[in-house]
């Protein structure tokens, strides 16, 4: 990770400079109307290092991730471009990089994508022309290669902070560890993990990707998040792809006077024993239309202020050092 | 004859006999002729028994535990999504396991090809579905990336 191949995202400074890190999700809005995504973004700029869209996660028809960055982008903010591989074959994906760079997007995060079954509308066509390693390699080529996959040459290259998912508490476990070896191999500078409720067996993943070294090569984000009810957990286990809940933590939330409430405070509590593991960068907060509860939740998890005063003077004179970069 | 893939080391001895026999005979293994056709019969009808072979015309099988990436239904040649069921299921098709279990698992029993499940696969070449992947595979097509793929460890790990 040397320092002349900086990417110019303010969330890779955050990393670089060991300061622990908080991103968090935007709910897409099913609209067209970019106020939508401006009053969102506006409750998690503060309290956040960059903000995820989402690309049709849950393979649920949204606003598109690649417009929202750029929205974002106008506004000031940070967005982490997501993108999967279920929606778009690699001509369209490796355009889109370049739209998005050219819109001032500094992060990308590559995904398989979940299945077409699981969103809305399951008669659409899977696509799966490449996969999450395939896309991570092809960001860095074009990044660092100056080229597309077909080998031609890029006018100016896009500069991007290159990040991949890894879900610890979905089989085949042992083999995990390794495959987020193979993401770091791929170009992988940041992972952000599926929701985690599961905290020993995060441990277990996160002591394996210690002996592999891998903190030392990537900055690992962990994903955490509210329940907002015993129901709403268990219809997200039964549905929600990849999302394991234990079913002590569904106990809890039912013995609860207010459940909102027990599933902030279990999302607290979840973040405080994540940010003691070591080997772990921060915390990727996913509030499914709860983003009102997001600043609560970082501020009572100790996480606040996430802007220091003299970050702010650097990133005014941002614009001319990431050229010199 | 799915049975057969639970002997992966069977497979992998097979797969590696196959290889010799064939390399003599590569001069005449060309696409397209009557040759390429028998071959995709005779791919079929094998491979299809006992991978559910998908025809993808670039076989991976001894770098995924001798288990056909391509009957996943993402076509994940990499390792399995985030979205495996706790009890090792695939998300998209619930009654079937998750090829990349089964592949893990049979990959550890693997003496000769088994630590190539940690190599990073170039993206399918879409181009060679149908075609014969031994006739690709002795001819090169197979091997051959997108002019501008790098592999890891030709250059510096990009970071």
């Amino acid at each position: 990770m040397s320092a002349s191949r900086i990417s110019g995202s303010r969330l890779e400074r955050v990393l670089r400079s060991g300061r622990f890190a908080v991103t968090a999700e935007l709910n897409p809005p099913d609209s067209a109307d970019p106020q939508a995504v401006y009053d969102r973004a506006l409750v998690l700029a503060s309290v956040c290092d960059a903000i995820n869209a989402t690309d049709a996660s849950g393979a649920n028809c949204h606003m598109s991730s690649v417009g929202i960055c750029a929205l974002l982008t106008r506004a000031g903010y940070e967005p982490i471009y997501q993108v999967s591989c279920r929606d778009r074959n690699r001509i369209a994906i490796q355009g889109d990089l370049l739209g998005a760079a050219a819109m001032g997007v500094r992060n990308v995060l590559c995904l398989t994508g979940d299945g077409v079954q699981a969103g809305d509308q399951p008669e659409a066509k899977p696509v799966f022309d490449f996969d999450s390693l395939t896309l991570l390699r092809t960001v860095k080529i074009m990044c660092e290669k100056g080229q597309f996959l077909s080998g031609r040459k890029l006018d100016v290259p896009p500069k991007f902070f290159a990040g991949a998912a890894e879900n610890p508490f979905a089989p085949p476990y042992d083999f995990r560890p390794l495959r987020l070896k193979k993401k770091w191999e791929a170009g992988a500078d940041f992972i952000q993990t599926q929701y985690c409720f599961d905290v020993p067996r995060l441990r277990e993943f996160m002591a394996r990707v210690c002996d592999l070294g891998l903190p030392e090569k990537l900055f690992i984000l962990i994903g955490v998040g509210p329940l907002r009810s015993a129901k709403i957990a268990e219809w997200m286990r039964a549905n929600v792809p990849g999302v394991y809940i234990p079913d002590e933590i569904i106990n809890r939330l039912k013995g609860a006077h207010k459940q909102v409430l027990e599933g902030k405070k279990l999302c607290v509590e979840i973040i405080q024993q994540v940010k003691e593991i070591s080997g772990v960068s921060g915390v990727h907060v996913m509030a499914y239309r709860q983003e009102e509860l997001v600043a609560e939740i970082i501020e009572e998890a100790g996480l606040l202020p996430r802007r220091l005063k003299s970050e702010k003077e650097v990133s005014s004179g941002e614009g001319s050092s990431v050229r010199a970069g | 004859m799915r049975f057969l893939q639970n002997y992966p080391r069977l497979l992998e001895a097979a797969y590696d006999a196959t290889h010799r026999m064939l390399r003599p005979f590569r001069r005449w293994l060309k696409p397209g002729g009557w040759v390429e056709k028998a071959f995709v019969r005779s791919e079929q009808i094998s491979k299809g028994a006992i991978f559910n072979c998908q025809m993808c015309g670039q076989c991976v099988l001894h770098s995924t535990g001798m288990t056909c990436p391509m009957t996943c239904p993402k076509n994940l040649r990499n390792g399995p999504c985030g979205g495996v069921r706790p009890n090792g299921h695939c998300e998209i098709k619930p009654e079937m396991r998750c090829v990349w279990v089964q592949a893990w698992e049979r990959s550890r029993q693997m003496s000769e090809y088994g630590g190539e499940i940690l190599h990073i696969l170039p993206p399918v070449n879409r181009s060679l579905q149908g075609s014969s992947a031994w006739i690709n595979d002795l001819t090169g097509a197979a091997q051959k990336n997108p002019p501008g793929w790098v592999n890891v460890g030709e250059i510096q790990v990009l970071h």
